[in-house]
């Protein structure tokens, strides 16, 4: 198991692009174009309507509803949106909360992940397969039923309507996924390269900086896997953070649909504010993201 | 370096000691954030409070879940509606998650592999909240691509509110099938184009059989994860989500129970004892779960 998952692991950036053909420069089979054909329905259904959205949303009132198909032509043509949306929907600032929450919580749980992961890996004790263990279960934990103990929680420290709580609840929640998958990428590195850095007179914290280099494509994967479901969370800001100061992207999105359920040129431009930023994010680190999903869950 | 090779319980107990100081910062945010909530919300359950005073009233909120005709009506339609919610996930993603995987894994596709898996995975990276209202407004009789209201009618809603969920979440199954479908070794499907098997005849016959563990995946995954469900029922039908409850879910109504919606006020310890009974639930599924069916389910040794 082990030895595929590696295997796998060095092969897939490279995944079909070099992977040596048994029928080189082969003629297509008819089903081929049968796949493609079918293969090209689910991707316009996954993105027909992100693109419908982004290009209603220049257009004009009139434009929206006279032709929703219509591509946006000089008439139609309006930036109107989304100047309404930052005027009224201080976008600016949500991008600001999101950007800042998502942020730090990605670097603590990286950072946090990859020191207790490097730990349970090296030193073998009894104790670290209980405590990998229990990292484990926490991928499974539905933290969201402990909601009414951690807003007590965080009232009585007065942190309600602060992005710090916000943090703190990420942080802890996205760290099981970050240990377990770290855990994995530490299993591959050889002992033979940490005992070399001792022997070269590294301490416990060095060897750590000496190794973690290694594990890089790690380090990517958990934290395109922290950055987008806090990103996209909701339930925590809502609860957690609702004050117009400190609302993050979705929830003010939510918000905004809410208030101004007429405008619609305005609503469309939220909605492609709301989208854009994380299919550009996910398309930049999208093999990151892959691997550490298979990898994540997949035990 | 001499020393550290002869004295090995100087090296067990430094070993005990760097691994609780470098699991220790990992350890404290993950328990005292998810864990302990999670049980803190148990003692809770079993306090009232009244004009600021706690009182010990043990199960009282679980016999007025489960009394009050009210509450135990909502809990138990919350708990149906979202079992359904979770089935209709689990049909329509399960064969249409397999189909993708196969396709864009299947030799006629090749070079495009990653090009596919990239774009049909899109969706899942957007907040369910944008998903939710992007697809209110395309199907919005407003605008009259649809002209039925779908969101509006009870025997509709659910599911149409089940089948935006799909839409974004697809892209999770169809990666875990890809992964398991291009680890398969290479060697075997050669042997099996070498005796001349089809194309089909290698899916069915060699590479289903030995992705069948993901399917167990899939489905425990989706289960915790649409137990979990409230962002997209909330952004589209509000906290008491109509029409008439029909697309009610158990996490509307715990948000509904502790937080309070419009005119129904939210009460802390009875939405404490709500969570723990919804976290009950999770946890016998999820442990029946794995007692009964993993053993089924084993993976194939390659």
């Amino acid at each position: 198991m082990t030895q595929t998952s590696i295997s796998r692991r060095r092969s897939a950036p490279a995944n079909g692009a070099t992977r040596p053909s048994p029928h080189p420069r082969r003629h297509l089979p008819p089903s081929a174009f049968l796949i493609h054909g079918v293969l090209m329905v689910f991707v316009v259904i996954a993105l027909g309507p992100i693109f419908m959205i982004v290009m209603n949303s220049l257009k004009t009132q009139q434009g929206i509803f006279g032709g929703p198909f219509d591509l946006p032509n000089a008439e139609t043509f309006s930036f109107d949106g989304y100047f309404r949306v930052f005027q009224l929907g201080d976008f600016g600032n949500l991008y600001f909360n999101s950007a800042t929450v998502t942020i730090v919580t990605t670097v603590l749980t990286v950072g946090l992940a990859t020191i207790a992961a490097f730990a349970i890996v090296e030193y073998k004790i009894r104790l670290a397969p209980v405590l990998s263990a229990f990292f484990i279960i926490g991928i499974m934990l539905p933290v969201r039923l402990g909601t009414v103990s951690l807003l007590q929680m965080m009232s009585s420290w007065n942190l309600v309507n602060t992005t710090l709580a916000l943090i703190l609840v990420y942080t802890g929640m996205s760290l099981p996924l970050g240990v377990a998958l770290m855990v994995t990428y530490f299993r591959s590195i050889p002992q033979e390269l940490k005992d070399a850095a001792r022997i070269d007179g590294a301490g416990e914290f060095q060897t750590l900086g000496v190794v973690t280099p290694m594990v890089r494509p790690g380090l990517g994967a958990v934290a395109a896997l922290t950055m987008l479901p806090i990103w996209n969370d909701l339930w925590f800001p809502l609860i957690l953070a609702p004050g117009r100061s400190t609302q993050t992207v979705t929830l003010g999105v939510q918000q905004f649909m809410g208030q101004y359920d007429s405008d619609w040129p305005a609503l469309l431009a939220a909605l492609t504010l709301g989208a854009i930023p994380l299919i550009l994010l996910f398309l930049v680190f999208s093999k990151q993201f892959i691997k550490g999903l298979s990898e994540g869950y997949g035990k | 370096m001499e020393t550290r090779k002869n004295n090995s319980f100087h090296n067990t107990a430094a070993k005990y000691r760097y691994l609780l100081l470098f699991t220790l910062p990992a350890l404290l945010f993950y328990v005292v954030f998810a864990v302990y909530p999670l049980f803190a919300t148990f003692f809770i359950s079993v306090f009232q409070t009244e004009g600021g005073e706690r009182s010990f009233i043990g199960l009282d909120n679980y016999v007025y879940l489960f009394t009050d005709p009210t509450q135990s009506g909502q809990f138990w339609h919350a708990l149906l509606n979202n079992l359904e919610f979770f089935a209709i996930h689990l049909i329509v993603q399960i064969p249409v998650a397999l189909l993708m995987a196969a396709l864009i894994t299947s030799d006629a596709v090749r070079r495009l592999t990653g090009f596919y898996r990239t774009i049909l995975f899109i969706p899942a990276t957007l907040s369910v909240v944008i998903v939710g209202f992007i697809w209110r407004m395309i199907i919005s009789p407003l605008w009259g691509i649809v002209g039925f209201p779908l969101l509006g009618t009870e025997a509709t809603a659910l599911p149409t509110l089940s089948f935006m969920s799909i839409w974004e979440w697809i892209g999770i199954p169809m990666i875990f099938l890809y992964t398991a479908l291009i680890a398969i070794p290479k060697d075997i499907l050669e042997a099996a184009r070498v005796d001349g098997a089809s194309g089909m005849r290698t899916f069915w016959g060699i590479k289903f059989p030995l992705i069948t563990p993901q399917f167990g995946l899939i489905t425990i995954l989706t289960f915790i994860w649409t137990m979990n469900g409230f962002d997209i029922i909330y952004s589209l039908m509000g906290g008491a989500p109509g029409p008439n409850y029909s697309t009610d879910i158990l996490g509307t109504f715990f948000f509904r129970s502790f937080f309070g919606y419009n005119n129904i006020i939210g009460d802390a310890d009875f939405g404490a004892a709500v969570a723990t009974v919804i976290f009950l639930f999770i946890l016998i599924c999820t442990a029946g779960y794995f007692v009964v069916l993993q053993r089924r389910l084993r993976p194939h040794e390659l």
